[in-house]
C-alpha cells in the first residue's frame, strides 16, 4: 500500500496548514464578537443598492 | 438611497464575470441535464442511438457528469462566490480582468470536455476523465480563480471574513490540491496519458479525490452559497453564527478521510476501509449541524415559505442535504455497503444530493442573483419559479424512489443463493427486473429537465427587459 507514503505525509501537512489558518484567524480577531456578523450582511448600509433596485 | 448617479467605475462592484457565470450556469444546466436524460433513455432503450460511437452510453455518461458538476455546478459556484465575496468584503474584485480570464478559461475547459469526451478521449477516472492538456488548462484557470477570490479577501474593507467566504475558500483550495494530485499522469501523446498511480493505489487516490470532490466541490462550495443567499432571501441572519463557524471547521476536517467508503470489500486494506467508514459516520454530525443552522434561519418566519418559491428552493435543498448526509453515512457502513455497492441505490443517493441539494440551492441562489445583476428586483415571472419548484421536486421523488427500489432489489437478487450455494439469479435477470425502474427514472429526469427549461425561459425574459446596471459599493460611496 505504497500510496500511503504520499497520502499520510500529505494529510499531515494539510492538517498543519489547517491549524495554521485557524491560528491566524483566531489571532486576527475573526472569532471576536460573533453574533453581530450574521446581521451585518443584511445591513442596509451594506446592500442599499440591491435593496432599492427597481426595474 | 440611490447613491450618486455619477459613481465612477472604481466605486462599483465588478459584476461582469458574475453575470457571465450566472447565465452560463443556466445554459450548462440545460445541456448537462439533457445529456442525463439521453443516457437514462439509453439504459431503458439501448438501441436509441443506433450504435453511433460518439453517442454511445460509455462516452455520454462522463459528458453528463462533467457537465452537471463542473459546467453547471462550477459556473454557479464561480458566479456566486464572486458576487458574495465582493458584497461581504465591501470591495471590488481583485483584478477584475483576471476574473474575466477565469470566465473565458472555464468556458474553454467545458467546450473541450464537450468535444473530447464523445470522441472517447478519456483518462478513465471518474469525475477526472479529461485528458492531460485540459487538466493543465484547469490548473491554470483554477490558480487564477484563487488569486481573484483570495485577493479580494486580502483587500477587504470589512475586517471580519463572513462565514460563506470560508466555505468558498476551502472549496477552492481543496479542489486545487485534489485536482493536481489525482490528475498526475505521464503523457504519451497529445491526447493520451497514463495515470501516475496504478492498481489499488490508483483506486485509493481516485476515491480520496472522488469523495473530496463531493465534499468540497459539491458540499463546502454550495454551503457557502447557502449561508449567504438564505439569510438574504429570508431577510434574517443565520440562526447561529457561532454554529456556522464550528460547522465549517468540523466539516472540512472530517471530509478528507471518508474516501475509502467507495472501496469496501475491494483490495484496499481492511483498516483503510474502516477509517473511511468511521469518518463517514462522524460526518453526519457536522453536516446536520449545518442543515439545522440553515433551516432554523427561518425560525419565526416559516410563513414566508408559503409565498416565496425562492425560499422553497433554498430550504428544500437543505432537506435533501440532510437526507443525503444521513443516507451516505448509512451506506458507508460495511454491511450496508455489501448490499448497496454497484447497485442503483448508489445512483439514487448521488441524485438526491445532486438534484435535491446542489441543484436546488443553485437554482434558488441564481433566482435571487440574476434579476439583481440586470437591474431588477425579481425574476420576470414568480409563478414560473413556483412551477419549476413543483415539477422539479416531483421529478426528484420519482427518480430517487425508482433507484432505491431498483438498488435494493439488485443487491438482494445478486446475493440470493440456493441451498447448494449456487446463485439463484443470473446477472441479466437482474437487468431485466430493473427495466421498469429505468423507465420511471427517465420520467423523473425528464421532469427535472423540464423545470430547468422553465428556468431558462424565465431567465431570458428577465434579462431581455433588464439592463446590466453598475452597483455602487455602499461603504465607499457613502464614506
Amino acid at each position: 500500500m505504497d500510496i500511503l507514503y504520499l497520502l499520510i505525509p500529505l494529510s499531515a501537512v494539510l492538517v498543519l496548514g489547517i491549524l495554521g489558518v485557524f491560528a491566524w484567524a483566531l489571532n486576527g480577531g475573526q472569532f471576536d464578537d460573533l453574533e453581530q456578523h450574521g446581521e451585518q450582511i443584511l445591513d442596509a448600509a451594506v446592500d442599499s443598492f440591491d435593496k432599492h433596485q427597481d426595474a | 438611497m440611490a447613491g450618486n448617479a455619477q459613481t465612477s467605475p472604481q466605486l462599483d462592484y465588478s459584476d461582469d464575470a458574475v453575470r457571465g457565470f450566472a447565465l452560463a450556469a443556466v445554459v450548462w444546466g440545460v445541456v448537462g441535464m439533457l445529456v442525463g436524460v439521453v443516457i437514462a433513455a439509453q439504459l431503458a432503450f439501448p438501441d436509441l442511438t443506433y450504435g453511433i460511437p460518439w453517442l454511445s452510453y460509455g462516452r455520454l455518461r462522463p459528458l453528463h457528469t462533467n457537465a452537471v458538476i463542473f459546467a453547471f455546478g462550477g459556473c454557479a459556484l464561480m458566479a456566486t462566490s464572486f458576487h458574495v465575496v465582493q458584497r461581504t468584503c465591501q470591495t471590488r474584485l481583485f483584478m477584475p480582468k483576471l476574473a474575466m480570464f477565469v470566465f473565458a478559461g472555464w468556458q474553454l475547459v467545458i467546450v473541450a470536455a464537450a468535444v473530447t469526451l464523445p470522441l472517447g478521449i478519456t483518462q478513465g477516472k471518474e469525475y477526472a476523465e479529461l485528458e492531460w492538456p485540459i487538466d493543465i488548462l484547469i490548473a491554470i484557470v483554477w490558480v487564477a480563480y484563487a488569486i481573484v477570490f483570495f485577493g479580494t479577501i486580502g483587500i477587504r474593507k470589512v475586517r471580519h471574513i463572513y462565514v460563506a467566504n470560508w466555505f468558498f475558500g476551502a472549496f477552492i483550495i481543496a479542489v486545487a490540491l485534489l485536482h493536481i494530485v489525482n490528475s498526475a499522469a505521464m503523457p504519451v501523446s497529445f491526447w493520451k496519458s497514463y495515470s501516475a498511480y496504478a492498481g489499488v493505489q490508483d483506486a485509493m487516490v481516485q476515491w480520496w479525490y472522488g469523495h473530496n470532490a463531493v465534499g468540497f466541490f459539491l458540499t463546502a462550495g454550495f454551503l457557502g452559497m447557502m449561508y449567504y443567499y438564505i439569510p438574504k432571501q429570508a431577510e434574517r441572519p443565520v440562526y447561529s453564527y457561532r454554529l456556522s463557524i464550528v460547522h465549517f471547521w468540523a466539516l472540512i476536517f472530517t471530509y478528507m478521510w471518508a474516501g475509502p467508503h467507495h472501496l469496501h470489500y475491494t483490495a484496499l486494506p481492511d483498516w483503510a476501509q474502516s477509517v473511511g467508514m468511521i469518518f463517514s459516520l462522524v460526518l453526519l454530525a457536522p453536516s446536520w449541524g449545518g442543515m439545522i443552522n440553515g433551516m432554523m434561519t427561518l425560525s419565526g418566519a416559516w410563513h414566508k415559505l408559503r409565498d416565496d418559491p425562492i425560499l422553497k428552493f433554498l430550504i428544500v435543498s437543505l432537506s435533501f442535504y440532510g437526507m443525503s448526509t444521513f443516507e451516505g453515512p448509512m451506506m458507508s457502513i460495511k454491511t450496508v455497503n455489501a448490499l448497496s455497492h454497484y447497485t442503483d441505490w448508489t445512483i439514487g443517493h448521488v441524485h438526491s444530493g445532486a438534484l435535491g441539494w446542489v441543484g436546488f440551492v443553485s437554482m434558488g441562489s441564481l433566482y435571487y442573483l440574476i434579476p439583481r445583476m440586470f437591474g431588477r428586483k425579481e425574476m420576470h415571472s414568480v409563478p414560473a419559479i413556483n412551477l419549476h419548484f413543483w415539477i422539479a421536486t416531483f421529478g426528484i421523488v420519482l427518480y430517487i424512489a425508482a433507484m432505491w427500489i431498483a438498488g435494493v432489489m439488485q443487491g438482494l437478487m445478486w446475493r440470493a443463493l440456493n441451498a447448494d450455494g449456487t446463485l439463484v439469479y443470473t446477472f441479466v435477470e437482474s437487468v431485466k427486473a430493473t427495466w421498469p425502474f429505468y423507465v420511471v427514472r427517465l420520467v423523473g429526469g425528464l421532469l427535472y429537465l423540464s423545470g430547468m427549461l422553465v428556468m431558462a425561459w424565465n431567465v431570458v425574459m428577465t434579462i431581455r427587459s433588464g439592463r446590466a446596471v453598475p452597483s455602487p459599493i455602499p461603504r465607499l460611496v457613502m464614506a
